[in-house]
């Protein structure tokens, strides 16, 4: 039985909620990608390890916190460790299976701004910048991201490297010793892409119920490639809604009206 | 050797102008009160180190006390940007402030250098990344053995860190709990250590022997603010305030409502305001 009625957002976050599993161990990015992977916890992989910067291990919040270090991320933690050992040990040791950013600028490529829009030195706009982000993104084993598309958002040429996914493509991430795999997988609120095997340029692979290819190249800024096959992801079960719709509930109680991070 | 003092002493004795200071607590444990009096103070021409700069950055920037701040997320957590940090770096106001910017693992690891009492920090980062290009404090290093090439910045060795913690013994110790962040490689980096805590209790006796405890001989100076790192939190003690920090949105967006905002709420007040903040919460 499937949820008879959703918004976007619900469908972003539910289909990256799906691809995450009970092994993994998970660092866990301010934003969007919080939600995603505590639906996943409340759902399919309740042994799921999700780690945020402020160095707790194993978190497992009621509520989405409103920033990485809220208090009952600790209070619910195996576990919390100093944040020199958290990105020594733990993230630079390689004992994170997946690093889960959001973006505020990505390319075809996976490469993601969160630092300035225009010239550093110059910026018309100071974002917050990177935080945990660059070395999440060469030292997980691989990288998820999810956002939702805008032409503003997915560009043709980020302004600044805040962290690395393929460079040019290819095999960029190779040629400067970066061994793990990087992003293997962008979530939208329209669809999935997955990098090209060869050319590691994200190209879609499921559409959201309902959503048209014209819809997801009029929301991004490059020249989308669809795959040969292109499914349709399938619609959130009543109990994938009903989760995040409680969490979100919950959250809002929490914090006076505000949804979590 | 720890003293006891008011907070007005403590920061009056410690902190001059031009001097670099770390106020660190990684959402937790934040020292605002503290860095309201080096605001009430005037202390200028500060250099300010802290992994996310957040409310009390925007604060000491936008009273124009900043020279200078090495940060690596300058955001409002889970709520947005820092307003009058970004005026200061877009159009200079009130004055314009130079940044070294990093990521929180250079950061991290620069603190705990500064700890091991290290020039520098060496670790597996920035590959990739655009930072490297902008800030000529991240360099290369080739491992002597293996060859591969790491990154390298700069150890953080501040004049003065500021931390809050939950206890302190009589004698000055102090003990933390919770999100500890990188508090104890703040204070062992640095030169002098201010400490403002929630409560001063007889001794440690019967707690776990592995807590976070800094001895009272690495601490210059220790003085009770309850409530004293509101909106942010103390386990145990008080939660985070999370509605303070979406209002701060509002309050930083406007110049002249931050102005007023500080009058009224840091330079018109004193340190025991803080008590009253934190009932309810």
């Amino acid at each position: 039985m499937s949820g008879s009625d959703f918004t976007p957002n619900e469908m972003m976050t539910i289909a990256a909620s799906r691809a995450l599993s009970n092994d993994d161990v998970c660092f866990v990015g301010i934003g969007a990608p919080s939600a995603a992977c505590n639906v996943a916890r409340l759902t399919h992989a309740p042994d799921i390890t999700l780690i945020y910067e402020s160095g707790t291990i194993g978190t497992a919040p009621d509520v989405l916190p409103l920033s990485i270090g809220d208090g009952e991320l600790c209070e619910t933690a195996l576990t919390t460790v100093s944040v020199p050992e958290m990105f020594r040990y733990w993230l630079q040791g390689g004992r994170i299976s997946i690093g889960f950013l959001g973006a505020a600028q990505l390319d075809r490529f996976g490469n993601i701004n969160t630092t300035v829009i225009g010239d550093y030195h110059k910026p018309k706009v100071r974002l917050p910048g990177g935080g945990g982000a660059p070395e999440i993104a060469t030292s997980c084993k691989e990288v998820f991201i999810t956002m939702k598309q805008t032409t503003r958002g997915m560009v043709e040429k980020i302004d600044f490297f805040t962290s690395f996914g393929h460079g040019e493509g290819g095999d960029h991430r190779r040629r400067l010793g970066i061994e793990t795999k990087g992003p293997t997988l962008l979530i939208t609120d329209l669809a999935v892409w997955k990098p090209d095997p060869e050319t590691k340029e994200f190209t879609v692979v499921s559409m959201h119920p309902g959503v048209t290819r014209e819809q997801v190249q009029e929301t991004c800024g490059w020249k989308v490639r669809f795959a040969d096959h292109v499914e349709e992801t399938p619609p959130p079960t009543e109990l994938e809604l009903k989760t995040l719709r409680d969490l979100q509930a919950r959250t809002e109680r929490a914090h006076g009206g505000k949804k979590g991070a | 050797m720890a003293k006891f003092q008011s907070l007005k002493e403590a920061v009056a004795e410690n902190l001059r102008d031009g001097e670099t200071v770390a106020f660190e607590g990684f959402t937790h444990l934040i020292p605002h009160a503290a860095a309201h009096e080096v605001i009430r103070q005037g202390i200028k021409d500060l250099t300010l180190i802290r992994m996310t700069p957040d409310i009390i950055y925007d604060q000491l920037v936008g009273m124009g006390l900043a020279r200078k701040v090495v940060f690596s997320y300058a955001g409002n957590p889970g709520v947005g940007l820092l307003r009058r940090m970004r005026d200061a770096i877009e159009n200079g106001w009130p004055r314009s402030i130079e940044t070294v910017e990093h990521s929180h693992a250079a950061m991290a690891n620069a603190y705990e250098a500064g700890a091991a009492g290290l020039p520098c920090a060496v670790f597996r980062g920035y590959r990739g990344a655009g930072l490297k290009d902008v800030n000529p404090d991240i360099r290369t290093i080739s491992c002597p053995f293996t060859g591969e090439e790491l990154a390298a910045v700069p150890a953080h060795r501040p004049d003065v860190a500021f931390i809050h913690a939950q206890k302190a013994s009589r004698r000055g110790d102090v003990l933390i709990e919770g999100i500890i962040g990188v508090q104890k490689e703040a204070v062992l980096a640095a030169k002098r250590a201010v400490v403002t805590v929630e409560e001063i209790v007889e001794d440690f006796e019967g707690l776990h022997p592995n807590l976070c405890v800094l001895p009272h001989w690495t601490v210059a100076s220790v003085v009770q603010v309850p409530g004293g790192a509101h909106p942010s939190y103390t386990h145990g003690y008080y939660a985070r305030d999370n509605a303070s920090y979406l209002e701060w949105d509002r309050i930083s967006s406007d110049r002249e409502l931050f102005s007023r905002w500080m009058k009224e709420n840091v330079l018109d007040v004193g340190p025991d305001v803080f008590a009253s903040r934190v009932k309810g919460l």
